[in-house]
């Protein structure tokens, strides 16, 4: 249990820390997730095939490569191609990105990939009337997605997204091979200078599990809450 | 573009993808079968035996892969008696150990999708069967199971594809699969592009076949 101690006799504060990280990066990159799903979605829906096409490239991309090879992608490719576009504009000094911001990216792109998916199914499954009605009420285009179809497709698909957050949350672990100190890559640190490994994996297990189990319960609060009324 | 280097590195890239397919294929197998028996757990009527089902397969869905592999290949030889017994044979490769760690993971996957599969099983099925009289054993064999393998196909099919990347983490613990080869070829050559777009390529092939091979097995076995 001293193992577990704060300050600095022993690793618990470093826990802490590394799990608010392992937080911090699920919801930056489940952000990230929903703008690429925000720009990504009206493609998959629009009526022209080539739009359609460049979502259907990213989603089957994304969704039938491993994690980790993404995430070496960005690692190795992320400050190579930020120094590329800088030197478009002129400057030519070494740009070196920090972990947090190459981390959250690569998970955000992934998470954004099952997202779009979540939310074309959700607006799919919206009745045809509900568009028709909302269009003869005369509401403007802003107004028909805002008032009316974005709420219905959010009790829909809050389920699913519950599950991407999870699928998002998992993937935080990968990012521990670049470096960036969440979880994983504590555990890691402790687990080699205690020489105990099985207890300090064991623990980020317990770590994981309590943040699955207490988002699972926030989402069940919000599922009841957009369910008003069904 | 580097052109040669992507021509270079496919041969590699191909090889590697071997030892892939093999920790995908040893570990589905092995998973199913702790997919079926957790799955029976599941629909004991003892509670006690249904808790523990249901415990394990939360454990192995609520925690990252690879805080699973780290535990049975880091962890695992920090007991001393393990290192003693035969098991350590076995626990001292990190191919064994992947692989103990994607079955347990898949197992835990798979039991759920079984427990589904057998719950949609219409009571009116297997009553029918008892009153011809046919033994429970039977009924089992011969009646649920291929109804319940028929049900679980969609369910299933996405848990090959998403053990299919799973095994990707293999790399982490000093196995040479395609991911593993991927990054040394991008650590050696900083050309991470070129490596992604042809390792890429070969896993979206896989992911390509196994779809359509589900999609086939689905039509053969659909009940119309």
């Amino acid at each position: 249990m001293e193992l577990l101690a704060f300050g600095d006799t022993g690793w618990g504060d470093e826990l802490f820390r590394a799990t608010l990280m392992t937080i911090a990066v699920s919801i930056t990159a489940m952000v990230i997730g929903f703008s690429f799903a925000g720009i990504f979605t009206p493609l998959k829906l629009s009526k022209f095939k080539s739009l359609n096409l460049v979502a259907n490239i990213y989603t089957t991309v994304i969704r039938g490569v491993p994690e980790l090879l993404v995430i070496y992608l960005f690692f190795f490719g992320g400050s190579g191609a930020i120094m590329f576009v800088a030197s478009m504009f002129g400057y030519n000094e070494y740009i070196e990105i920090n972990a947090f911001v190459t981390g959250s990216f690569a998970i955000g792109i992934i998470s954004g990939a099952y997202s779009t998916e979540v939310f074309r199914g959700a607006i799919q499954s919206i009745d045809k009337g509900q568009f028709e009605a909302a269009k003869v009420l005369g509401f403007s285009k802003f107004k028909q997605f805002y008032k009316i179809i974005l709420p219905q497709m959010l009790r829909l698909a809050i389920p699913n997204l519950s599950n991407v957050w999870q699928i998002t949350l998992k993937d935080t672990s990968l990012i521990s091979v670049t470096g960036l100190v969440e979880i994983m890559r504590q555990s890691y640190i402790a687990a080699g200078s205690t020489r105990d490994p099985l207890f300090f994996y064991s623990f980020a297990a317990v770590l994981y599990l309590m943040l699955t189990y207490l988002s699972m319960k926030l989402i069940n609060k919000l599922e009841v809450k957009y369910s008003r009324g069904y | 573009m580097d052109f040669e280097l992507m021509s270079n590195s496919f041969p590699k890239l191909i090889s590697a993808a071997v030892i892939t397919l093999k920790l995908l294929s040893v570990s589905l197998i092995v998973g199913l079968f702790i997919g079926l028996f957790f799955a029976l757990l599941r629909l004991h009527k003892n509670s006690f035996v249904n808790k523990f089902a249901y415990g394990y397969s939360y454990v192995f869905r609520g925690t990252p892969l690879l805080v699973q592999i780290f535990i049975i290949y880091f962890g695992l030889g920090q007991i001393e008696y393990l290192r003693s017994t035969v098991l350590w044979v076995i626990l001292k490769e990190p191919y064994w150990c992947a692989i103990i760690a994607f079955a347990l993971n898949t197992g835990a996957y798979t039991s759920e999708i079984l427990r589904s599969a057998f719950q949609t099983i219409k009571p009116g099925i297997i009553e029918a069967g008892k009153s011809l009289g046919i033994p429970n054993k039977i009924i089992f064999y011969k009646i649920q199971i291929p109804i319940a393998i028929r049900q679980s196909l969609p369910a299933y099919g996405n848990e090959i594809i998403l053990m299919m990347k799973g095994t990707s983490l293999a790399s982490t613990v000093t196995i040479m699969d395609l991911t593993g080869v991927a990054k040394y070829i991008i650590s050696t050559t900083f050309k991470p592009i070129e490596v992604f777009i042809v390792a890429g390529g070969i896993y979206l092939f896989m992911t390509f076949l196994i779809h359509n091979v589900i999609k086939f097995l689905e039509k053969k076995y659909s009940f119309n």
